[in-house]
């Protein structure tokens, strides 16, 4: 295995336009955590033509909700919830700014013109492995929404969080990529 | 006839919770050893090594495995010859989940299906009880998460779909879900039954160790086959392409009515989270 890219956030269309599907990328730096109920208020803020509660342009959104930190933890278990979920929300973001995503499952074909045409990328995280990501999140604040518990928006400042490129700006898609290349008849 | 307090069900419960979340068994680590025997794609291999040193850290720092906690399914064997004293069964189940995933510090995901309003303890739990013969009770504490069980189905098949129909139903449902239920999974198979008690069967199978085998020799074979055809679809680890789609298949089977054949499917995902114990 080739050794993995070192990205620092916020990211922009150079660091971007590098990645390709399948590349294995540590991700350093701000990035903020974000499900379907915090994302469909974003939406929400927009429409009404209001600010969202942070600055979204070259921002990463984690689709994570978290288990409570334990004592002396910085963040609780946190591996990546199911993406398909935001795909209805997540061109509006793309379109403001919003320049990674980092889940697990395929996205809709909505949600991939979105990335060639805004220059955006999706990660994959290990679904499932939420005590090693954990351990990459240093500091975590909420920034938006603490009703809304685990679904809270907040802010973590990550060291090495391992990630994959899964759907790249030129349209590529590890999901089929990959299972077209195992695939035995 | 035996008395059981059933403060000590509120303390067993609230200890398997917590156990279960943080500490995977030692079937699904040897699992994961034998699917990296096999596994061809290097990101796959990577991702299985990820998965074993979540799990060590997990045990280690006795944090949760996964930060979907889970629905809290409780299977429970209650001995005929038990009397239970102290106050309700239910309510001491319920009491034992509360304090598991408030002092083990595990995410509470049960909600209102309408508002969506967090029920804020992880009650209700879902409880299936048997009673048997003797004077014992087992409790085995199964946290489901919601990404796989979002990838269950059930379906009422017609006697001539055949074991071909079963086949084509199970694979077709493992190909469907693609990366959603983190594969590598494990696929929980019931059929026959009613409408609810396959999908019972299929729950059940899944508490059955990986790497065992069927007692029943058609079903052994079916397991076989079935997961053979899985893992020929390269799905992979994580759905990014692979061998190791599913790490076992297991079927429970009962007799059904003449004009049925329910067939259940019960996705898992690779946290295969249960312990047990017997009071």
């Amino acid at each position: 295995m080739t050794e993995p890219i070192r990205l620092k956030t916020p990211l922009n269309d150079r660091d971007v336009e590098k990645l390709r599907i399948g590349d294995r990328v540590l991700v350093s730096g701000i990035i903020y955590t974000g499900r379907d109920a915090a994302h469909k208020r974003l939406i929400t803020l927009l429409k009404e033509g209001k600010d969202l509660p942070f600055d979204i342009r070259g921002q990463v959104i984690y689709y994570v909700g978290p288990t409570p930190a334990k004592p002396g933890q910085a963040f609780g278990s946190a591996g990546p919830t199911t993406s398909y979920r935001m795909d209805a929300y997540s061109p509006t973001l793309m379109e403001r700014g919003l320049k990674g995503m980092i889940g697990k499952g395929m996205r809709s074909d909505t949600v991939k013109e979105a990335m060639k045409k805004y220059k955006a990328v999706y990660f994959a995280a290990t679904g499932g492995a939420g005590a090693l990501l954990a351990k990459r999140v240093k500091s975590a604040e909420v920034v938006a929404y603490e009703d809304l518990g685990p679904e809270a928006i907040r802010k973590l400042e990550v060291e090495d969080l391992p990630v994959i490129v899964v759907n790249d700006i030129r349209g590529n898609d590890l999901y089929v990529e990959g299972e077209k290349k195992y695939k035995k008849e | 006839m035996r008395e059981i307090d059933v403060k000590m069900i509120t303390e067993k419960v609230r200890a398997l919770c917590m156990e279960a979340n943080t500490d995977l068994e030692e079937d699904v680590l040897q699992a994961f050893d034998r699917a990296m025997e096999k596994e061809e794609s290097p990101l796959g291999i990577e991702i299985l090594k990820e998965l074993k040193e979540n799990a060590r850290i997990a045990k280690e720092e006795r944090v949760p495995i996964c930060q979907d906690t889970g629905f809290t399914v409780i299977f429970l064997e209650l001995g005929q010859e038990v009397h239970l004293v102290g106050g309700g069964l239910r309510e001491a189940i319920f009491e034992g989940v509360r304090q598991g995933y408030r002092d083990g510090f595990l995410r509470k995901s049960i909600c209102h299906p309408f508002s969506r309003a967090n029920t804020g303890d992880n009650t209700p739990a879902i409880i299936h009880t048997e009673i048997v013969p003797g004077e014992k009770v087992k409790i085995t504490v199964a946290p489901k998460g919601g990404g796989s069980e979002n990838m269950s189905r059930v379906v009422m098949l017609t006697p001539s779909d055949g074991i071909e129909g079963i086949k084509r139903f199970v694979v077709q449902r493992v190909k469907e879900s693609g990366s959603n239920p983190c594969p590598p999974t494990i696929v929980g198979v019931g059929i026959g039954g009613t409408f609810e008690q396959a999908a019972l069967l299929a729950k059940r199978s899944l508490l059955r160790p990986l790497g065992s085998r069927n007692p029943d020799p058609e079903l052994d074979k079916l397991e076989s086959e079935i997961l053979d055809e899985i893992n020929r679809l390269g799905i992979g680890p994580q759905g990014l392409g692979g061998r190791t789609t599913s790490l076992a298949v297991h079927v429970l089977m009962m007799p059904c009515h003449i004009a049925s054949f329910p067939l259940a499917v019960n996705i898992q995902c690779h946290a295969q989270r249960h312990k047990e114990v017997v009071i």
